[in-house]
């Protein structure tokens, strides 16, 4: 199957690809979400993480999601962009 | 010109075509005569004519296309790649003389036409080109994952306004193209609020998103330039914290050949011209000019007719100006009018059947543009519907009276409308305290007729606040 190909109706300013949201320039003052993707081990490897954000001056808020052989429920995507300016996502066993 | 000044004979031909299949023989007789000067290409089935062993797949259409077959069987002779004469359908003495043998098919009726080429099939010609024309699209083009679904991939990469655009591909940009005769690479001027240069190909593109038919593109061509008189103002429109944005008035004959809407609902939904003439524009300045919501389009809360305001005025009342012809267009001429304006307010009144009774109640309607208090701080467009018009002509009254009424009933005296005036702080200057104003600037106040036969229902479009030589005027193009 060929893959379909548009035109850009843009000016052609960006690139081409999806762009990423902005990067937070400080996490000073910010919400940062851990989410374990209920992998073995991945609570030891977020703990640890969730120091180092929080030494930082970030608040931390802890999520998981039901299974990691699955993308997370939209409920808890819409969540985690409710609740946090930045989400970690602890892939590791 | 026969072959003895031409060093290769090229046909053209299909199975489908009953004058290609009658002449077999010819190209058998062809072939043995000439070898390999003779190329026979066969547009739908490789394998004709089995009496023919060596034959040009040329299903893919590539060669056709770009040696503009038009009929089948096409005959080309030509001297070093350069052809020199062609023939088309069966013409035996034709045939005879452009080959140089004079006993080619003897045995068949001296004349049969041709059939139609494939490449004129109904929507191929856009195809070939999208395949085999490389310059005539310059924009970028962006190739999906397989996974992806071409209109979420649109929203995903942010060309939509919020409902659902139209994949813009290159098949679709060139069946929009065809809409014009203005070549693609022509630059229409500089977007706003980037002021970045744009192409007649890039406003198809994004035509093509707003779901135009090709058919209306003049007409989204008209409303870009109209856009980009510095009259309208359109950078400081989209910036604006106010509601306003571009609406569209179109008259004269282009409403009936291309069926926007002038009757029942004209403002509402379920007319495609209407729909998207005004969405190719928004779509427009989204897109090129990088007019984004909440970026610099700054509006506090926008208005409905941001994602499209376009129709077209009722001119069934031949005695009656249009709006073109107030603009000092002809009424032969198709032009499309904008207006920096927003929303609709209603103006009922049942009971009037004396022009000036209706004119005071339209009068009374229209000192509430913006705020009662302030004067010639917005235009607006005075909507007719044909019934109120009724109670105009039927009273003699031309467009010219009844603005004149208006005019008349719609000047103050100063100290009712300065601020602190009636208890409220809101207001005109101090200074215009001892001065009579009117309403409206002069040239503020633009009356169109549209609307269903029935309801004595008429309506005000509320200009922007900064209207005038300091912000937006009414600004009008030709359709061409």
């Amino acid at each position: 199957m060929t893959n379909s190909i548009m035109l850009d109706p843009t000016a052609e300013l960006n690139p081409v690809e999806k762009q990423i949201l902005p990067r937070l320039e400080t996490l000073s003052g910010t919400t940062v979400g851990l989410l374990d993707i209920s992998k073995p081990r991945g609570k030891e490897f977020l703990d640890e993480v969730e120091k180092h954000l929080v030494a930082m001056g970030a608040t931390v808020k802890r999520y998981m999601k039901p299974t990691f052989a699955r993308v997370a429920p939209q409920e808890l995507n819409q969540k985690i962009s409710v609740e946090c300016d930045a989400v970690i996502e602890g892939l590791a066993d | 010109m026969n072959f003895s000044t031409a060093n290769k004979i090229t046909v053209v031909i299909k199975k489908d075509c009953p004058t290609c299949t009658l002449i077999e023989p010819v190209l058998g007789q062809l072939v043995d005569e000439y070898q390999e000067r003779i190329s026979v290409y066969v547009q739908d089935d490789p394998a004709f004519p089995e009496s023919i062993a060596s034959k040009q797949d040329d299903t893919s259409l590539e060669f056709s296309y770009k040696n503009n077959i038009e009929i089948v069987p096409t005959l080309i002779c030509s001297n070093d790649e350069q052809e020199v004469a062609r023939t088309v359908g069966w013409d035996k003495s034709e045939w005879q003389q452009l080959t140089g043998l004079d006993s080619l098919g003897s045995e068949l009726i001296d004349f049969k036409p041709g059939c139609g080429s494939k490449t004129q099939d109904p929507g191929m010609e856009e195809q070939l080109a999208a395949r085999f024309d490389d310059d005539l699209l310059q924009a970028r083009k962006v190739e999906l994952a397989e996974s992806e679904d071409e209109i979420e991939a649109c929203f995903d990469r942010g060309w939509s306004d919020g409902l659902p655009v139209v994949p813009p591909t290159a098949v679709r940009v060139i069946r929009m193209l065809k809409g014009t005769h203005r070549s693609a690479d022509e630059i229409i001027g500089n977007v706003p609020p980037d002021n970045l240069p744009c192409s007649i190909e890039k406003v198809a593109i994004n035509a093509v998103l707003a779901g135009c038919k090709a058919e209306y593109f003049p007409t989204v061509l008209a409303s870009v330039e109209a856009a980009l008189q510095d009259k309208f103002c359109m950078h400081g429109l989209l910036c604006t914290t106010y509601f306003s944005g571009p609406v569209m008035i179109v008259n004269g004959p282009v409403i009936k050949q291309i069926g926007i809407n002038s009757g029942v609902n004209a403002l509402g939904q379920g007319s495609r011209a209407n729909a998207t003439i005004g969405r190719a524009l928004q779509l427009l300045i989204r897109n090129v000019g990088g007019g984004i919501p909440g970026g610099i389009d700054r509006a506090v809360m926008g208005n409905p007719g941001k994602y499209t305001y376009c129709f077209a005025e009722d001119e069934s009342d031949e005695d009656w100006t249009n709006l073109a012809q107030d603009r000092g267009y002809d009424r032969s001429d198709s032009v499309i009018s904008l207006f920096a304006g927003e929303g609709l307010q209603p103006i009922v009144d049942q009971r009037s059947r004396s022009p000036e009774s209706l004119a005071k109640t339209i009068s009374n309607s229209l000192r509430s543009v913006v705020n009662t208090k302030l004067y010639g701080a917005a235009d607006a467009i005075l909507v007719i519907s044909p019934e109120h018009r009724r109670v105009f002509r039927q009273a003699g009254w031309s467009k010219q009276d009844l603005r004149q009424a208006l005019y008349d009933n719609l000047m103050i005296p100063g100290a009712e409308v300065v601020r602190g005036a009636h208890d409220v702080a809101e207001g005109m200057p101090e200074k215009f305290k001892d001065k009579l104003l009117n309403k409206f600037r002069d040239d503020g106040l633009h009356i169109v007729t549209t609307g269903g036969k029935a309801g004595m229902f008429s309506a005000i479009i509320s200009g922007w606040v900064a209207s005038g030589e300091k912000g937006s005027q009414l600004v009008s193009q030709k359709i061409q």
